[in-house]
């Protein structure tokens, strides 16, 4: 009789798991929807909503092309300073934070620390606080991004320098040379490339940074998108949207490419 | 001796080639930074020279208004709603587009071009940029946060997921294709078993970037305590400032560290 | 009678490899046929040509009859659904449950919308359990497939197959990635289901000891091109010399390396 019982669930003692979870996340859902005061006719008006402003979109105006354009340079720009500030701060800090470097263990651990806090903010915050300080434009957006950056291009850089091959090092303290000369020609070397690498990458994540401070108004083209939105001039929104997008797609696989490369 | 002449030439043609292009990078570099550096107004003495107006802003700063920090419940909530809300309804609506973006699964040439095109267009934009769109589209508030968080995590989502579907294991797909079941039946039993792991691992670091983005949506009124940031800023109230950026600190890290522990779990 | 008839077969590559050329085959009912030869010489191909995981480029393909080169999509479903497969590397999911893996075989016997839902009927997962039962391991059910043996996980994959109620079962490389005891009980349980079932079975071998005892009739592909076909006992060392198109060396048989009397 039993046997004839026995169902699939009976084989699988997971899937109860799997219920709790799926449960959770509905009432997390359902929670979150009735805090933010979302309800069916929100949705049954935002929805057409989209479709609309889409639709007014296209075609972009394609008048704001030079002006568009002239956004992104400066949003570029801004990425290429704001990286490099922080790649160059980073390199002290990234060695602070390497643990097989023979420094004190308070050292790295604190520097490990400091560069996680800066992590934890999104550069928008980073933003908002030099646009008040240094005033609106292109110079708060670099150094928003010159800031933020360094977190986590110190985490990554530290890591690198902690995973370099201590072969070498022995080698040159064995011809009796001293530190800053074991420094520049056993660990520059093996780390040089991969920096160069995480510096690509974080200019990657930059450059779609440095597109929205324009919207605290730390320069670049979201400065000329947030005038258009302002006034709701859809098919200006459009022209800023289409230049961020392609320019960003080109610029990251150029990136990728440079990165592939060199490591 | 001729043969290891022959050899000789041709790499000091190379090494004298590579010079050269070493030689050409570092001043294409230098055009880059000096284009750039005059373009954005670069200059030390500007930097340093506004150096103590913003330390000065920062010493405003402190101490910060702990008396504010109970108005910071709800505004707090309201962002992590957000980033919930957005996340689940960004991992629903990646779920199609995964399958779609996986070469294995789809096998329709066009389809799979189109469906990889619209996930990378998708993840171009960065999420404020959506909420600041969403905003003027749909109206000031949460709802736009979170439209503008899920079609972000949509795509990360996608682009993840996917790209770890290409590399499961293509056997299973084959047996279940030679028992005779039909698409539908190859993704339940040989798609999602050995890929909702990884899927949920990603889900949650989605989850910690769209925390992180929640923060900040109120810079461009899409709800949550990123407003509360805009107005003390803006009406200079410092101290307040500084403790929603300590209260969004602490949450933010909390939340990561659940997060991780939940992603152990998983894998 | 016959149950595959395979007239002038070929299959190309995209790439441009010529897998299968111009071979010509008949397989009677019920036989327990060994396909042996190199590996390159297209004897995957083969297998995988008669349930249409790889598409002919030339020839007909008849089973039971019927042509099945143009089968529509639903008909091959259908087509594949009698046509059981074990794979070199049992191709289960790992993370999955045995059951599980072994109900796959039965997707085409329920309806689409039971199986999304695992919602098997009852009828189906005894008849997975009966096929577990009769490869030995119905006790290892609900374990993950990934904590079993490898030869536990091949009959896991043999399970599955038997659980399509097939009229055909194919095996390729079955015991490649087994030891050879293992290889040889694996071996075992091919031959006792298909005398007991009189399912026709092709299994591809690249092993002539393996080939030999337990093969009735042996098929010898070389670069594509089929050099043999006949019963086990006629096929002497020459001849598999002249099927791998050079001398037989230890590496191709199993017990070679002194693990013999298994």
């Amino acid at each position: 009789m039993k046997t004839s019982n026995t169902s699939l669930r009976d084989y699988e003692k997971k899937s109860m798991k799997w219920y709790v979870g799926y449960f959770v996340v509905l009432a997390l859902f359902i929670w979150s929807m009735i805090g933010m005061n979302i309800n069916l006719e929100r949705i049954s008006d935002g929805i057409p909503a989209m479709g609309r402003i889409l639709a007014l979109m296209v075609p972009p105006d394609t008048a704001r092309l030079e002006s568009s354009v002239i956004g992104m340079i400066e949003t570029i720009q801004i990425a290429v300073i704001g990286t490099t500030i922080a790649a160059i701060f980073s390199i002290p800090v990234s060695f602070m934070a390497a643990r097989n470097l023979g420094l004190p263990t308070a050292v790295s651990t604190a520097g490990k620390q400091i560069l996680n806090a800066i992590r934890t903010f999104p550069s928008l915050v980073f933003g908002i606080f030099f646009v008040a300080s240094y005033g609106p434009g292109p110079l708060a957006g670099v150094m928003a991004l010159g800031i933020n950056s360094i977190g986590m291009l110190g985490k990554l850089n530290s890591e690198i320098v902690e995973a370099i091959d201590p072969g070498p090092i022995e080698a040159l303290e064995a011809t009796g040379a001293n530190y800053p000369e074991m420094f520049l020609y056993a660990v520059i070397p093996q780390v040089l490339p991969e920096f160069i690498g995480t510096t690509l990458y974080r200019f990657e994540l930059n450059l779609r940074q440095a597109s929205v401070l324009g919207l605290v108004g730390a320069g670049g083209i979201g400065v000329t998108l947030m005038q258009a939105l302002q006034f709701r001039r859809w098919a200006i929104v459009g022209m800023t949207m289409l230049v961020i997008i392609v320019v960003v797609t080109i610029l990251d696989y150029s990136s990728a490419f440079i990165r592939k490369k060199i490591i | 001796m001729s043969n290891s002449a022959a050899e000789e030439k041709p790499s000091r043609f190379m090494l004298v080639m590579g010079k050269i292009k070493g030689l050409l990078a570092i001043i294409l570099v230098a055009i880059i930074y000096i284009w750039s550096a005059r373009g954005v107004g670069f200059s030390l003495i500007e930097i340093i020279g506004e150096l103590p107006s913003f330390f000065n802003l920062l010493w405003d700063m402190v101490p910060p208004n702990w008396a504010y920090s109970i108005r910071l419940i709800n505004p707090l909530l309201e962002t992590f709603q957000t980033a919930i809300a957005g996340t689940i309804l960004g991992t629903l609506l990646a779920i199609p587009l995964i399958l779609l973006c996986a070469s294995n699964v789809n096998r329709n040439n066009p389809l799979y071009f189109a469906s990889k095109g619209f996930m990378n267009l998708m993840r171009t934009i960065d999420p404020m940029l959506y909420a600041a769109i969403l905003v003027a589209g749909v109206g000031l508030g949460a709802f736009a946060g979170m439209l503008a968080l899920m079609f972000f995590s949509m795509a990360v989502n996608a682009k993840l997921t996917s790209e770890s579907l290409e590399a499961i294991d293509d056997g299973p797909l084959e047996a279940i294709e030679a028992c005779g079941g039909n698409k539908l039946e190859m993704i339940k039993y040989a798609v999602a078993p050995q890929i909702l792991p990884t899927f949920a691992s990603y889900t949650l670091y989605v989850f910690e970037i769209n925390i992180r983005a929640s923060t900040v949506l109120g810079l461009v009124g899409a709800g949550g305590i990123g407003v509360n940031l805009d107005t003390s800023l803006n009406l200079f109230r410092y101290p307040n400032a500084a403790m929603v950026i300590l209260a969004t600190f602490v949450v933010v890290v909390l939340i990561d560290h659940l997060s991780n522990v939940l992603r152990e779990e998983l894998v | 009678m016959e149950i595959i008839e395979c007239e002038g077969l070929g299959v190309t590559y995209p790439g441009g490899v010529e897998a299968l050329k111009n071979v010509d085959l008949t397989i009677e009912d019920g036989d327990f046929v060994i396909v042996v030869g190199l590996s390159g010489a297209g004897k995957s191909t083969l297998l995988r040509t008669i349930n249409r995981l790889v598409e002919p480029t030339t020839g007909t393909i008849k089973v039971d009859g019927r042509v099945i080169n143009n089968l529509d999509k639903k008909e091959l479903k259908e087509y594949r659904s009698e046509v059981g497969m074990i794979f070199q590397n049992f191709n289960l999911v790992n993370r999955s449950s045995v059951l599980r893996n072994v109900l796959a075989g039965r997707l085409r016997e329920v309806p689409t919308w039971r199986t999304l839902l695992g919602l098997f009927p009852e009828e189906d997962v005894e008849e997975a359990l009966s096929c577990l039962e009769r490869v030995g391991i119905k006790e290892k059910a609900d374990s993950r497939a990934d904590e079993l043996s490898g030869g536990q996980q091949q009959r896991v994959g043999i399970a599955r197959a038997l659980a399509q109620e097939p009229k055909i079962l194919l095996a390729d490389e079955p015991v490649a990635s087994l030891d050879p005891p293992t290889s040889h009980a694996v071996m075992q349980d091919l031959k006792r289901i298909n005398e007991e079932d009189g399912i026709t079975t092709l299994v591809n071998l690249h092993f002539i000891d393996l080939a030999q005892e337990y093969g009735e009739k042996i098929i010898g592909l070389r670069e594509g091109e089929l050099v043999y076909q006949g019963p086990a006992s006629k096929v002497t060392e020459a001849k598999f010399e002249e099927i791998y198109g050079r001398s037989i060396t230890a590496d191709d048989q199993l017990t070679a390396g002194g693990e013999a009397d298994v």
